[in-house]
């Protein structure tokens, strides 16, 4: 039982962090059909502007010692500010170009923010003391499990809550559901492109810094590399849950979340270096039987 | 291929591989008279990245399909080429796991590299087989999902491949012309297979999907003939890679390479072999000059440098400019050629959606 217990909150951690990514990722991609490969950026941007102003080696931490209840909307604010900016600066411009266009473009965004961050603060891991008090386990129902596992699960579920209200009940949310369904027929219908995807924009940086702030807790470093893998995974997730659709790629996020924690668990010693073989695999699998995605909107199926 | 009036489409388009190939020609002419060591060394890398992006563009410039598996590819070619010209003693020790046929051979560079990337081509094939019914964003995804598993394979399974640490003490054969010799091959075989029955009704089909298949034209097979071939040119990029640095490992085969030869790619213009060429020069040159003027250029009396690290964010920054006023790539998707009808064959310049230009239809 407690073993069990042990492995469901593993999951769901992990799962936590890629839904979170995977939505951010669907949320771009609903309004203006774009991959975001600087998604990961923005989360390394996140970690290291705790940091701030201090450059120094030996991090200093500045922003990220004000008390929580300020630092976190101040994240959240750089997160979304930075992803409005890259929307306005960047691509705005390219609404029309084809898919692979905008997809090497944020690519090279992507590049570009890895750069400056690289230029300021070397590629060397920096330790970051943030909430080290939440590593700390408790015990549920004999299970001992970190504090921060909880309160990652718990956190995603209200932000997951959050934005469904969000979707549901604002205006905004309304619009950009409509936007990701079907974007010509919702601007057609009075939806304005530019404040829809500005807002998708905006979310999509917010989220990212959620998980700018759990991986910061979790690891204690602050690493340039940090945001790849789970943008990576995200990615997948986004396309496997079926593009476009929002609860689909939070699902998804946490059905690659669970693979991967029990395939660790359950595989034999010597096959679980290949355990990311096997996750791909398992990827692979589900777009040849389903490649249209798992939840896929109504409005992706091809027309001709 | 052409039983009407018009003249053959080789005969339209020859002008393209050899315009490209002499251009290459002479960047390769020049550095052997002019060029430094190490000038030598980066003209080298150049010319494996056009093999390499000329491999990828096979694939996707005629299908429309992005894939960024191809960096897999390569670093199958690679390690093939290592597992076959790296000397026995040394493979008993480095890579005690390979089998007694592969531990005792040594072949010359030249064989080794036509096996390798027959080798690339086969695993290429096998792979296609299973994802080449995937179409659009969810190919993308498999064969992304592909380059992972690779990579893994290659990066955990030590006696084989050695693992993470690099596999030396493979025969350091690429030079410049070496190297320019497999681009100029690269871009021979890019080119046929463009003109070829099955490249021509690959890219009606990426133009036109309906269309095309209500003609007759069966998408998977041709794009997996596609795949096949891209395949075996990316894996000979990785031989030439190899031979030229004497030293692998499977990071160096992973999304940095894959990424920046996409960029590459997409910069030039995705949907033309002239795009893919031109690409890589170009945005190989802006490196390098940018690289130089890190280092520092006198001007007058003093020197002027940029400071560490501009020159990657530079390098992003020129290719989101170049993107945002030029979408479809710096050649839109047209050839250069000699004669004035330079979309020959329905290379649309907007990229996407004019799918109705007449010259689109695959030609019996």
């Amino acid at each position: 039982m407690t073993a069990v217990l042990q492995i469901l909150f593993d999951a769901l951690s992990v799962g936590s962090i890629y839904a979170l990514g995977a939505l951010g990722i669907a949320l771009i991609f609903g309004v203006m059909r774009l991959v975001n490969f600087a998604h990961g950026d923005y989360i390394a941007f996140c970690v290291f502007a705790m940091l701030w102003p201090s450059l120094d080696v030996v991090a200093i931490v500045f922003i990220g010692n004000l008390p929580w209840f300020l630092l976190i909307p101040v994240i959240l604010g750089i997160g979304a500010g930075l992803s409005i900016i890259s929307e306005i600066l960047v691509f705005r411009r390219l609404r029309d170009a084809n898919p692979a266009t905008m997809m090497i473009t944020s690519f090279a965004l992507g590049f570009v923010i890895h750069n400056v961050l690289l230029m300021f603060y070397s590629s060397r891991p920096k330790a970051i003391n943030l909430w080290s008090n939440l590593s700390l386990p408790v015990e549920i129902m004999g299970a001992r499990i970190p504090l921060l596992q909880v309160i990652t699960i718990v956190m995603t579920i209200v932000i997951l809550l959050a934005l469904v209200t969000f979707l549901r009940r604002t205006q905004f949310g309304v619009e950009m559901r409509a936007a990701a369904e079907d974007f010509t027929m919702a601007r057609m219908l009075g939806v304005k492109a530019n404040r829809v995807i500005m807002a998708a924009f905006g979310v999509s940086g917010a989220l990212a810094s959620c998980i700018a702030l759990i991986l910061a807790t979790q690891t204690g470093v602050a690493d340039i590399n940090m945001g790849l893998p789970v943008m990576l995974v995200a990615f997948v997730a986004t396309v496997i849950g079926g593009l476009g659709s929002l609860h689909g790629a939070v699902i998804a996020g946490f059905l690659i979340g669970g693979v991967s924690v029990l395939l660790q668990v359950f595989l034999p010693l010597e096959a679980r270096p290949f355990r990311d073989a096997f996750v791909y695999s398992a990827v692979i699998a589900s777009l040849l039987w389903r490649p249209q995605g798992l939840f896929a909107p109504k409005s992706s199926k091809e027309r001709v | 291929m052409s039983t009407t009036k018009h003249p053959s489409v080789l005969a339209q388009t020859v002008s393209t591989p050899v315009i490209l190939i002499g251009g290459l020609a002479l960047i390769a002419v020049l550095t052997w008279a002019f060029g430094s060591n190490i000038f030598g060394r980066t003209v080298t890398e150049m010319f494996i990245r056009v093999a390499l992006v000329v491999g990828m563009f096979t694939f996707i410039g005629n299908s429309g399909v992005i894939s960024f598996g191809h960096a897999g590819f390569m670093c199958i070619g690679a390690y093939g080429s290592a597992w076959l010209t790296i000397p026995p003693m040394m493979k008993k020790v480095l890579l005690p796991g390979l089998s007694p046929m592969l531990a005792n051979a040594e072949l010359t560079f030249f064989l080794s590299l036509i096996i390798a990337s027959l080798f690339a081509g086969v695993i290429a094939f096998a792979v296609g087989l299973i994802l080449m019914r995937l179409s659009g964003i969810a190919s993308s995804i498999a064969t992304f999902a592909m380059l992972a598993v690779i990579n893994t394979i290659y990066s955990n399974w030590g006696p084989v491949t050695g693992g993470t640490s690099s596999v030396v003490g493979i025969p350091i054969t690429t030079g410049v012309w070496i190297s320019f010799g497999g681009a100029a091959a690269a871009v021979v075989i890019a080119y046929l297979y463009g003109i070829s029955r099955s490249g021509l009704a690959l890219r009606a089909g990426r133009d036109e999907a309906v269309a095309a298949a209500a003609s007759g034209v069966d998408i998977y097979r041709e794009r997996l003939i596609a795949f096949t071939i891209s395949g075996a040119l990316c894996g000979m990029a990785g031989v030439l890679y190899a031979h030229f640095l004497g030293v692998v490992n499977p990071d160096a085969f992973y999304l940095g390479v894959t990424f920046i030869s996409l960029s590459m790619l997409v910069v030039g213009g995705m949907s033309s072999l002239s795009g893919a060429v031109i690409g890589v020069v170009l945005i190989s040159a802006i490196i390098e000059l940018l690289r130089k003027m890190e280092k520092g250029i006198t001007v007058g009396e003093g020197t002027l440098s940029l400071p560490n690290g501009i020159q990657e964010i530079a390098i992003g920054v020129v290719m989101i400019v170049i993107l945002m006023f030029r979408p479809g790539g710096l050649t839109g998707g047209a050839e250069l050629s000699l004669t004035r009808t330079s979309a020959n064959d329905g290379y649309s310049k907007k990229d996407q959606g004019s799918g109705n230009h007449p010259d689109n239809k695959p030609r019996r």
